[in-house]
């Protein structure tokens, strides 16, 4: 079943005059594990941003289901956002709450669960990240890796459609990173979730994507798009097999 | 589609296994029984094996995963073994993700005996503690003031240029305000009792000295302490929570003397500055109310002259300088000791502003006692 569930269209981005990328065209199915790549600096925090609705496109659209978010009202952008979860770069949980607090936030707002349902989901939910018992520890009290499963946690705390990876894998040890890897391929086919990422930890990238697009720096659009394995092995575009087999490129390629 | 009410229910297959059957809609909304009752029920057998039939379930959510997970805890707990039968896939699969790794049991924290709450030991150990780090900053930074004069400290000019502008014209529009005004309210104050002398035109004395000695320093030594002691204390505190005092410190760089001097003197700068404006501000302020009055500005001008002296602005001036330490001193210390959490931070800044409005309150009064005594 191959059917577009974010698309995005003519999008051109920039901060002031200084354009990002330009006339991105892509679509991201359902149920694809979909990843954003790129050198440093090309642009893929801001497409997600973009995506995410926190920078406004300069051109173009992205379309949810076929629906315009920029278009939207702000009630109808608030709905397809409650569809969503997002864990950020550096997890973005609230430093002032304990992890049950953080993962109860959403529910709380957007559910008509009981407090001892919710207290249950809570437990089930840090299960899921395999966190179970750690509901009262502060963030501040859990190492980093914790800190991504916990900040997953919240994320799937409304069973969300769509989930958002800001470098899921930054900062963590490849044993850690592996087992990160396994539980977003694990909750995604269990839960059947849209995934989008950005990254460009190649291990990350072959295991588990699906689908990919490559956002180059120097010409500032995208150049390739599909499988990455497909792409490392038959991709037109030099520097996009570079990358992928972690080859260094001319040393014109790699001023970012 | 009509949605079934979720429910359970607990059948005994045979001598070693019970069942567990799940029928209705498990989703947001529909009211289950507690768990509670399955564990109830549960103490009551002696199967040691228990399968989870999901042939009769309808639609479910994490609500259901949420009642599975628990029964699945409770059988691990009870030695009974945990079977699934025809559930979705979906819920297999999310349970077996969920029961991959065993609950972590935090560690248990030693209980509080009941009276331990109310220990007056407790109270007397924090205000030491409290006085310790307080002590410990002011030496450390005695310290690193002693460095500065020898010229071995790492202060950086431009930082301590920056934060001059910040502590000074940045805070002009606010300190004006305050200091007409309250050079007004003292106008106000002085000229309705002494007009029942008919002594009107010593509101002028009672201005000048007011403000000089005591109201224009105070005011905008309570403008700055929430002003900028408490932009001090967010500044230091953000900057620990985001491990730039560690890099500082590992740099091999005395934050004292990379953060906190240049702050301090930056308030030692700016305060007289601001208190001479401020008394200026102040009494012309107080000319403006005793014009309506009756006292005319000439009056007003000559009457001011005579209580214009040199003692009375040095006053001012000295717990102007004695107030910028204590602001900064109460600012950075909070921001310094903050905790790593953006609630710790809006602590710090709180703190901040209470302990510098107290030092200055403190400080005002020991001041004036000792002028007092000796006679200025």
């Amino acid at each position: 079943m191959i059917e577009p569930h974010i698309s995005i269209r003519d999008l051109t981005m920039a901060y002031g005059p200084r354009v990002i990328q330009r006339d991105l065209n892509f679509d991201i199915n359902k149920e694809d594990i979909f990843v954003i790549m790129g050198g440093s600096g090309c642009g893929k925090s801001t497409l997600l941003k973009h995506m995410l609705g926190l920078l406004k496109p300069a051109k173009g659209d992205i379309l949810y289901n076929d629906d315009s978010f920029f278009q939207a009202s702000m009630e109808q952008q608030d709905n397809m956002r409650q569809r969503w979860g997002i864990t950020y770069q550096s997890g973005g949980l609230f430093s002032a709450m304990t992890l049950a607090g953080n993962v109860n936030l959403p529910l709380q707002l957007y559910t008509s669960y009981s407090a001892s349902d919710r207290e249950d989901i809570i437990a089930y939910k840090l299960a899921l990240v395999g966190l179970a018992g750690y509901q009262d520890y502060y963030p501040s009290e859990i190492s980093g890796g914790m800190r991504k499963r916990a900040a997953l946690a919240r994320a799937i705390a409304l069973d969300p459609e769509i989930l958002f990876f800001d470098e899921p894998s930054a900062g963590l040890d490849p044993i850690s990173s592996r087992l990160l890897d396994e539980l977003i391929v694990q909750l995604q086919e269990s839960i059947g979730a849209t995934v989008v990422m950005v990254t460009h930890e190649l291990p990350s990238i072959f295991g588990i994507a699906t689908n990919s697009v490559y956002l180059d720096v120097n010409t500032k659009t995208m150049i390739a798009y599909g499988d990455p394995r497909e792409l490392r092995d038959h991709s037109e575009q030099p520097v996009v097999r570079q990358f992928l087999a972690r080859e260094s490129g001319s040393p014109q390629e790699e001023q970012a | 589609m009509s949605q079934q009410p979720p429910g359970f229910e607990l059948l005994t297959e045979d001598r070693d296994s019970a069942v567990l059957m799940l029928n209705g809609d498990w989703i947001q909304g529909q009211a289950h029984r507690d768990f509670q009752v399955l564990k109830d029920d549960l103490l009551g057998i002696t199967a040691s094996e228990l399968i989870v039939d999901g042939s009769q379930l309808g639609q479910w959510d994490s609500v259901l995963m949420a009642f599975l997970l628990q029964s699945f805890n409770q059988c691990r707990e009870d030695n009974i073994a945990f079977r699934a039968r025809a559930l979705p896939a979906g819920v297999e699969r999310l349970l077996d993700v969920a029961t991959a790794v065993p609950t972590h049991v935090p560690p248990p924290e030693p209980k509080a005996r009941w009276y331990e709450s109310f220990n007056p030991g407790s109270l007397v150990l924090e205000f030491w503690e409290s006085t310790v780090e307080s002590l410990a900053f002011i030496g450390e930074l005695g310290i690193a003031l002693w460095r500065l004069v020898l010229g071995k400290a790492n202060t950086r000019f431009s930082d301590f240029r920056t934060f001059c502008y910040q502590a000074g014209p940045d805070a002009f529009a606010i300190i004006s305000l305050t200091s007409v005004l309250v050079g007004m309210i003292l106008a106000y104050l002085g000229a309705v009792q002494l007009q029942q002398f008919g002594a009107e035109v010593y509101v002028a004395d009672l201005v000048v000295i007011g403000m000089l000695r005591e109201m224009g320093v105070l005011m905008a030594a309570i403008v700055m302490a929430g002003r900028t002691g408490a932009a001090y204390a967010a500044q230091l505190g953000t900057m620990q929570a985001n491990e730039e005092i560690d890099a500082i410190k590992t740099m091999g760089i005395s934050p004292m003397e990379f953060l906190v001097v240049p702050r301090m003197l930056a308030l030692v700068v700016a305060m007289p500055l601001l208190t001479l404006y401020a008394n200026l501000l102040g009494i012309i302020g107080g000319g403006i109310v005793s014009g309506g009055l009756g006292v005319t500005p000439l009056m007003y001008i000559a009457e001011g002259e005579t209580a214009l002296q040199l003692s009375h602005l040095m006053v001012g001036l000295i717990k102007s300088v004695v107030f910028g330490i204590l602001i900064a001193v109460a600012g950075c210390r909070s921001g310094i000791n903050s905790g790593r959490s953006s609630a710790a931070v809006g602590q710090a800044a709180t703190e901040a502003v209470v302990t510098a409005i107290v030092y200055l309150i403190i400080a005002d009064a020991a001041i004036n006692i000792i002028f007092q005594q000796v006679g200025i």
